[in-house]
């Protein structure tokens, strides 16, 4: 009975601590998105590189494909971009950028001068997709599979980890 | 004195100039519509400042998310249906009051189960006290020489 009386403050305190330890290490800027699983949501917006050109999520079906948003003035954009040319080299998977509330221009100048990944990019100009497609904070990247469902959101940056032990294998899987 | 009186009446009239400022944004639509917007804002969150509510923001993507709000309740949706929309979105996270299902249980009715719990807890220890003092022989002349003895001893 003695013992048993000592054991359950420490019972609560152990609880508390894994609790406690376990909210320190989420972040609390990423939310897990409610897309996750449903279907990729339609847009049919214009090309940044051919603004008489127009791409729908209906034209990627049976493809699996990454959806980049990402902008001129985003700063941790530049931080991932190196890591997007990279991957686009590789060619293992297509990657379209939404061009989130950016100005067009503005926009191609940035690909100039750092390298366009893209497949194709194309411009959202009021933010409206983006509403759509949840983005909070840019860049963003969701993975769609074959079917057009969203398969995976990177919230911030794609780092090479995250692409490494997430996003690729995910996509080999998507793709046979 | 003069300066003091200068800053009050600058404090006084800031206001007014901001709100004229902001007023050609808000002004589209009646009053009632504005008081509803208004009060569907300040239960959304923002998610880019996320300790602020869409009505507080001045973030650039709050300022979207209102403009969406107010066209959907001027194409005729109800409030529920803009919840809905922002939450098919975001999440649950963008409601200040989230909805009761399984996932959010502890978080609604955790504080009472501990509540209850506490309470439950107290209650055994105080019966087992009030048990422990009514059933202690205190008369023992024994026990009354042991405790004696013990004073005694704790003096030296």
């Amino acid at each position: 009975m003695k013992s048993f009386r000592w054991s359950i403050p420490l019972a609560i305190f152990v609880v508390l601590v894994a609790f406690l330890w376990i909210g320190l290490g989420r972040d609390p800027r990423e939310v897990p998105s409610p897309l996750i699983g449903k279907p990729a949501p339609a847009f049919t917006l214009a090309k940044l590189h051919a603004p008489n050109e127009t791409l729908s999520a209906s034209d990627l079906k049976g493809k699996v494909w990454l959806l980049n948003v990402w902008a001129s003035w985003c700063v941790s954009c530049r931080e991932e971009h190196p890591l997007l040319v990279q991957l686009a080299k590789a060619n293992i998977v297509p990657v379209f950028g939404l061009n989130y509330k950016d100005d067009p221009q503005a926009g191609r100048d940035w690909l100039a001068k750092n390298g366009d990944p893209y497949t194709a990019s194309i411009v959202d100009r009021d933010g409206r997709v983006g509403i759509d497609y949840g983005v909070y904070g840019v860049p963003e990247t969701f993975l769609i599979d074959k079917s057009g469902t969203i398969r995976y959101k990177q919230i911030g940056p794609i780092t090479p980890q995250a692409l490494q032990e997430k996003i690729l294998p995910l996509v080999r899987e998507l793709q046979q | 004195m003069i300066r003091t009186l200068t800053a009050a009446a600058f404090l006084l009239i800031a206001p007014l100039v901001w709100a004229g400022k902001m007023e050609p944004a808000a002004q589209s639509g009646s009053a009632a519509l504005d008081a509803r917007l208004k009060r569907l804002e300040t239960e959304l969150r923002c998610l880019v400042c996320q300790n602020q509510t869409l009505a507080d923001s001045n973030a650039d993507l709050a300022e979207d998310l209102r403009r969406e709000v107010r066209e959907l309740a001027v194409s005729g949706k109800s409030d529920d249906e803009i919840r809905g929309y922002l939450v098919a979105r975001y999440g649950d996270f963008v409601l200040y009051n989230p909805p009761v299902k399984p996932t959010t249980w502890l978080l609604w009715f955790g504080p009472f189960a501990l509540a209850v719990g506490g309470a439950g807890l107290w209650w055994v220890i105080l019966r087992r006290r009030a048990r422990m003092a009514t059933s202690t022989p205190s008369d023992s002349s024994d026990t009354q020489a042991r405790g004696r003895e013990l004073l005694n001893n704790d003096d030296e």
